[in-house]
């Protein structure tokens, strides 16, 4: 899933500036199974904003709605009142869900409200940890089902380099060395052979260096659209 | 030109290249050049490595501290009559970046070539910028021995004109985890074409004689030259601190307690009562001990089949790489005459 967390308060009011009918937009899907933009989320931080503009001595409406997917339009649809009526929106649906709502409500001003940070899962209650880089090219069925690209802080195709130490790598010892993992996993599935082949210069272009990336599949297009 | 080696029989014609096929064990330093613009500190430095060492390896923004660039430096190196192995990472090129600077390297006379992954950027000074790691250090040695032996670059394209003939090496941690890998990482390196191999420091002999023992099994030492990595301790903490806090480094409690041993006659001065004058002739003591380990540990290492040299590395020490290689018996360094013209 999406793992995102939610900017300070400071920054999200200075976002918000003089605004005056604010709508918080949450989104039921990744942001709510990290905590980080759900209904509870938009509830508590319309809340925080409204007793921060009270604090300061100000007026405004601020009020909250989450729809269960903000990066599709069908589910935007459904808040289309809501949104007209505010001045500014606060979403806090991914980067993905702040541009869709762009997108479909050209005329709105809308700001994020999260930070969205990786492609990941909860490794343990409060825990999320990067496990994809959408580089568009799966190399899984190599590594054992370990990314090197995701999980190597240099993203090495052959590695480990020489900074791995008691399966921690060099640059925090909280972070698990992608490699020893990839080796210790090889080796348990009597795979080791497979470190053995140089794997040569990775094709980039899939990724984001290939510039946006967009699939069209003609079997599911629409006659109309096309 | 598409033959492994030229009609000479050398792919390079470096010195270091010659020193190694000429069956000398090899010796080279290590200069880290400045973070400044100033080229006097280059020729400095080489003025205390000259006649002491085969060639001097120049690091590449070591530790990710941007400093004048290797090829810069080597090219100071090359107009004073010395030998560079120019370090080049992976952190900071993209495969476009690093053909065009090899083949700008080689131009200016540069022979040999030390592919490196490269330290993170979050060590050094610099630790916000993007890291780039197109390509490993694995690839780059391929790349480099491919552009020398096909006469391609990476892509494919011929060269349109002579190639650049670079001897090429990469370096290995024969102690970094996970250890049982690391001679087959190396066998990698040498299957991807590595001509000579540097190590990591070496303090544990009985360490690195067991992972050459597993060198020699795979057959490796008789495909590349490695030059065991060596550097003289200056302190006792320095000791210490390599066997903490650096992965990949085995420091024996033995030689800290030597190291502590040399600085015996200022251990019971309590510390504000230690003066200047005391704590230079401390540093001194342990820096003589320092010197005397090291050249204790080149003659183990020549000891063990396998090993063609080693790599001094004495940064911000210059000075030591003379004794040390005099202790060692290593002087005076063989000469050669002019090689002749590059490019086959």
């Amino acid at each position: 899933m999406i793992v995102a967390e939610q900017k300070p308060l400071q920054e999200i009011k200075a976002l918000i500036g003089d605004a005056e009918r604010v709508l918080v937009v949450g989104c039921g899907t990744c942001v709510t199974v990290c905590f980080a933009g759900g209904t509870r989320e938009a509830a508590i931080t319309s809340a925080s904003l409204r007793m921060s503009t009270k604090l300061d001595g100000k007026e405004r409406e601020i009020t909250d709605v989450t729809v269960q997917r903000q990066c599709e339009w069908e589910y935007l649809d459904e808040v289309r009142e809501q949104v007209e009526q505010a001045d500014l929106i606060l979403s806090l649906g991914c980067g993905i869900g702040v541009q869709a709502m762009t997108e479909h409500f050209p005329e709105k001003w809308v700001v994020p409200g999260l930070n969205t940070s990786f492609l990941g899962l909860p490794t343990e209650q409060g825990v999320w940890a990067e496990r994809c880089a959408a580089c568009g090219d799966c190399i899984l069925g190599l590594t054992g089902g370990i990314c090197p690209i995701a999980r190597c802080s240099k993203s090495l195709l052959n590695g480990p380099c020489g900074g791995s130490e008691a399966g921690h790598c060099e640059i925090d010892p909280d972070v698990p060395c992608a490699w020893q993992l990839i080796y210790d996993r090889l080796a348990s599935m009597d795979k080791l052979d497979a470190l053995l082949e140089i794997q040569p210069p990775k094709n980039w272009s899939t990724s984001r260096d290939g510039g946006p990336r967009k699939i069209v599949r003609e079997d599911l297009r629409l006659a109309e659209e096309k | 030109m598409t033959a492994e080696q030229s009609s000479n029989g050398l792919l390079s014609g470096s010195t270091l290249e010659r020193v190694l096929r000429a069956g000398h064990f090899a010796v080279t330093g290590e200069l880290g050049p400045p973070q400044s613009a100033d080229g006097q500190v280059i020729r400095e430095k080489a003025a205390l490595l000259r006649g002491k060492c085969d060639a001097i390896n120049i690091t590449d923004n070591q530790t990710a501290i941007v400093r004048m660039s290797s090829i810069g430096a080597g090219a100071i190196l090359v107009q004073e009559g010395l030998e560079p192995v120019i370090q080049m990472t992976c952190r900071d090129r993209n495969r476009l970046a690093i053909q065009s600077d090899l083949l700008g390297a080689y131009a200016l006379g540069m022979r040999n070539l030390l592919c490196l992954t490269g330290d993170h950027q979050s060590f050094g000074n610099h630790p916000t910028a993007k890291n780039v790691f197109d390509i490993d250090s694995l690839q780059l040695i391929r790349m480099v021995t491919e552009m020398r032996d096909e006469g391609i670059f990476q892509c494919g394209e011929a060269f349109k004109g002579p190639e650049p003939r670079f001897f090429a090496g990469a370096a290995a941690a024969p102690f970094a985890d996970p250890v049982d890998f690391r001679p087959y990482r190396l066998a990698k390196k040498v299957k991807a074409g590595a001509n000579f191999i540097q190590t990591q420091l070496v303090y544990d002999i009985d360490a690195f004689a067991a992972y050459m023992e597993k060198v020699r099994r795979l057959g490796l030492h008789e495909q590349t030259f490695l030059l065991a990595g060596v550097g003289p301790i200056k302190s006792p903490g320095m000791a210490r601190y390599m066997k903490n806090n650096v992965p990949g480094i085995l420091v024996p409690d033995e030689l800290i307690d030597q190291m502590t041993a040399a600085g015996a006659p200022w251990a019971d001065i309590p510390k504000e009562q230690l003066t200047k004058e005391d704590k230079q002739a401390r540093s001194a003591a342990w820096k003589e001990e320092g010197i005397r380990i090291c050249i204790e540990l080149i003659q183990q290492l020549r000891e063990i089949e396998g090993v063609a040299g080693v790599h001094i590395m004495a940064i911000e020490w210059e000075e030591a790489v003379g004794p040390i290689a005099e202790g060692a018996g290593l002087l005076p360094r063989p000469t050669f005459e002019p090689a002749p013209a590059g490019g086959g």
